[in-house]
């Protein structure tokens, strides 16, 4: 038991609760500003960056890839550079932003404790509780960051690089260039939300162990072989259980009308997820000795 | 760092009383509850609502039928899972190729084609949105991962809109009426008509109970055969108890098992659906592929996977009832590449069938679990939902 909860009741001076957001912004703040945060967010902008030139070389002639091979939408990304937002969210989800999310969530305890810097958290007054929310809002926060860089890069290429203007839905309706933007967002959000599955995993590994770069590669392990037993159809029945499933029901945001039986899916998966493995990191993190 | 750990093991068991031990397990039980109401919930809810048929006045077999007949729903839009399972291999486009067999036009290759898009229901399970809004627009959507492909019907127009490959296909009618309904039979009330044509003298229907189906109450028509020879074990139709339309359509083999066809909505409602649904521009950059003009039969897309009483384009029919049987010329004398002529391709098709011969030559029948297919050595194809051996006895009585 720490040292901060032996201490009497009467002698703790209650937190108010601007405390708790300094607690935060500091959080975020140190998140942040790590060369390893800001590398993965490289990496995330520059992947539309790279879609959108590949798109563009290959497409100059002026014929364009009706293959229907390669990440969902792409074909209609030399007609609308809207649609680029749509293609790079369609590349980034099933590898690129989990695993950078999985590195911040596996980081946020571990990386602490592997410091040494983690009772010092813990002599303040915040209380594990109120510290380990205080980690998992900030890497979901990290969560709606990555997943805003990757749109707006992908946004600003599109515009650079290709036309804009009304899009066609994959239903075939059409929609103004407004409402495309109101469903990008949409969209962005719906991605960010399917990431809150994974770093509540990653947090509950980074309880566990006191290496930082142990939790982050075993969350991320974790991710991959998730992903591959998702590939395998003898285990259709279990599927619909793991967290990656309906990630790619994004794309029924762009049917008219919205199709949302599996983004319903998909948003309750996440939060079961999220109470499962964030109520087990907090039954962990409450009770657990910490010596570092 | 491990003297130091078992140190703290040591402080924490002395500072540990039994009073903290239940406090460690008990937060360990949140965890566990959460997991434990959450599958109670996946488990129960389902289990839940599918109990309590509800409580609709009694109704004969013959005025279900008829309420059917009169039914006259002008506008709907839903979703419809359709899940198919003839036994086939896994084949993909090649299983549905076989399937709808020489009716198939010639193929100009775009995958917009309905054609070549609803042969892949003959096999799997698919999502489907329907739409109608009076007998001038219609919509039918084949929902995919991450696509969909569309195909609208809205007056003289027929469009076929794949967003995967961005790719459009179009076809023009001076002669407007229903001869051109885009639909093919995806809705269970397609296979209901197909069904309901097949009732005769040889044929029980009753009134199985009640059901709800996406959220309606429904009865339950229940047709079975009674001729022997034909494959098809029973079929069951829940017809809205409001308009008398059919939302789910389930046909069982006779050999038992899982259900060979099951159409049914998921979701539906009989309000005007959104005039935007019907109107279609090609988007910019898209590859469109006009139809050249055909006969009417040729536009007759849709391929068939119900197998009974029904004939494919520029068939025979032989028998009746339900153990009737298609009689088509394949057109290649010879009948199917077999053995060293046919190549690879030949004696692998060779290896799914099985070799028969009668009266009429020599054959190879292909099964599944509905349909079965001869085809003789001559070149000509008898297909229906009958048994191999009824199959052999039409080939040589139809000789």
């Amino acid at each position: 038991m720490s040292r901060a909860e032996t201490i009497p009741a009467t002698a703790l001076r209650r937190p108010s609760p601007l405390w708790t957001l300094g607690l935060l912004r500091s959080e975020l703040v140190t998140t942040i500003r790590r060369w390893r945060t800001l590398a993965l967010l490289g990496v995330l902008a520059a992947v539309p960056v790279l879609v959108g030139i590949a798109v563009k070389i290959q497409t100059r002639g002026g014929a364009a890839d009706h293959s229907g091979q390669g990440p969902a939408f792409i074909t209609q990304i030399t007609n609308n550079g809207l649609f680029l937002v749509f293609t790079a969210l369609a590349a980034t989800l099933p590898f690129f932003l989990p695993m950078a999310v999985g590195v911040v969530a596996g980081d946020a305890i571990a990386g602490e404790a592997g410091a040494g810097t983690l009772r010092y958290l813990l002599v303040a007054p915040a209380g594990r509780t109120r510290l380990l929310l205080t980690k998992y809002t900030t890497v979901m926060a990290f969560c709606v960051l990555a997943t805003l860089v990757v749109a707006v890069s992908a946004l600003i290429v599109g515009v650079l690089l290709f036309p804009l203007g009304d899009l066609t839905t994959i239903s075939g309706t059409r929609i103004s260039f407004a409402e495309g933007l109101g469903r990008a967002l949409l969209i962005a959000l719906v991605v960010a939300a399917s990431l809150v599955g994974v770093a509540a995993l990653g947090l509950f590994v980074s309880t566990l162990t006191g290496s930082g770069i142990a939790a982050m590669a075993t969350t991320v392990g974790l991710l991959i072989t998730v992903q591959i037993l998702d590939q395998i159809p003898q285990l259709h029945a279990l599927q619909p259980y793991f967290f990656p499933h309906y990630w790619l029901s994004f794309a029924d945001l762009m049917r008219d009308p919205v199709y949302w039986d599996d983004l319903v899916k998909n948003l309750g998966l996440q939060a079961l997820y999220a109470a499962v493995f964030g109520s087990a990191a907090w039954a962990r993190f409450t009770t657990k000795d910490i010596s570092a | 760092m491990a003297p130091y750990e078992t140190d703290d093991a040591v402080d924490g068991a002395r500072e540990e009383t039994p009073h903290a031990g239940r406090r460690k397990a008990a937060r360990y039980a949140v965890p566990v509850a959460v997991v434990g109401v959450a599958a109670a919930t996946i488990g129960l809810v389902p289990a839940l609502a599918a109990s309590g048929d509800p409580d609709l006045p009694r109704i004969s077999a013959q005025q279900l039928i008829e309420k059917i007949a009169k039914s006259d729903v002008q506008q709907l839009s839903g979703t419809v899972r359709i899940s198919t399972d003839l036994g086939l291999p896994d084949l993909g486009g090649l299983g549905g190729n076989l399937a709808s067999g020489a009716a198939r036009g010639s193929g100009d290759g775009s995958s917009a084609d309905p054609r070549s898009q609803l042969t892949s229901l003959v096999s799997g399970a698919h999502t489907l949105r329907v739409a109608t809004d009076g007998p001038e627009k219609q919509k039918l959507s084949l929902l995919e991962s991450g696509s969909e492909y569309s195909l609208i019907h809205h007056g003289k127009d027929v469009w076929g809109y794949d967003s995967k490959s961005n790719e459009v296909y179009h076809s023009t009618s001076a002669d407007a009426g229903k001869d051109h309904r885009a639909e093919p039979p995806a809705t269970p009330k397609d296979f209901a008509d197909e069904a309901l044509k097949s009732v005769d003298d040889t044929t029980s229907v009753t009134v199985d109970g009640t059901e709800q189906v996406a959220g309606r109450d429904a009865y339950k028509l229940l047709i079975k055969p009674r001729q022997s020879g034909t494959t098809v074990g029973a079929i069951s139709i829940a017809v809205d108890a409001k308009t008398g339309m059919p939302l789910k359509f389930t046909l069982t083999p006779k050999s038992g098992g899982a259900a060979v066809l099951n159409v049914g909505f998921t979701q539906v409602s009989f309000a005007r659906p959104a005039a935007s649904a019907f109107t279609f521009t090609p988007p910019k950059g898209a590859k469109v592929t006009e139809e050249k003009q055909q006969g009417p039969a040729a536009r007759r897309h849709a391929p068939k996977p119900d197998g009974f009483g029904k004939g494919l384009n520029g068939a025979d029919v032989l028998s009746k009832g339900w153990t009737s049987v298609a009689v088509f010329d394949t057109g290649a004398k010879g009948g199917l590449p077999s053995g060293s002529k046919g190549g690879d391709l030949g004696g692998f098709l060779g290896s799914l069938g099985e070799k028969v011969s009668g009266k009429f030559g020599k054959g190879t029948v292909f099964s599944t679990r509905l349909v079965n297919v001869l085809i003789t050595d001559d070149g000509k194809a008898y297909a229906g939902a009958v048994t191999k051996d009824a199959l052999v006895k039409a080939a040589d009585t139809g000789k």
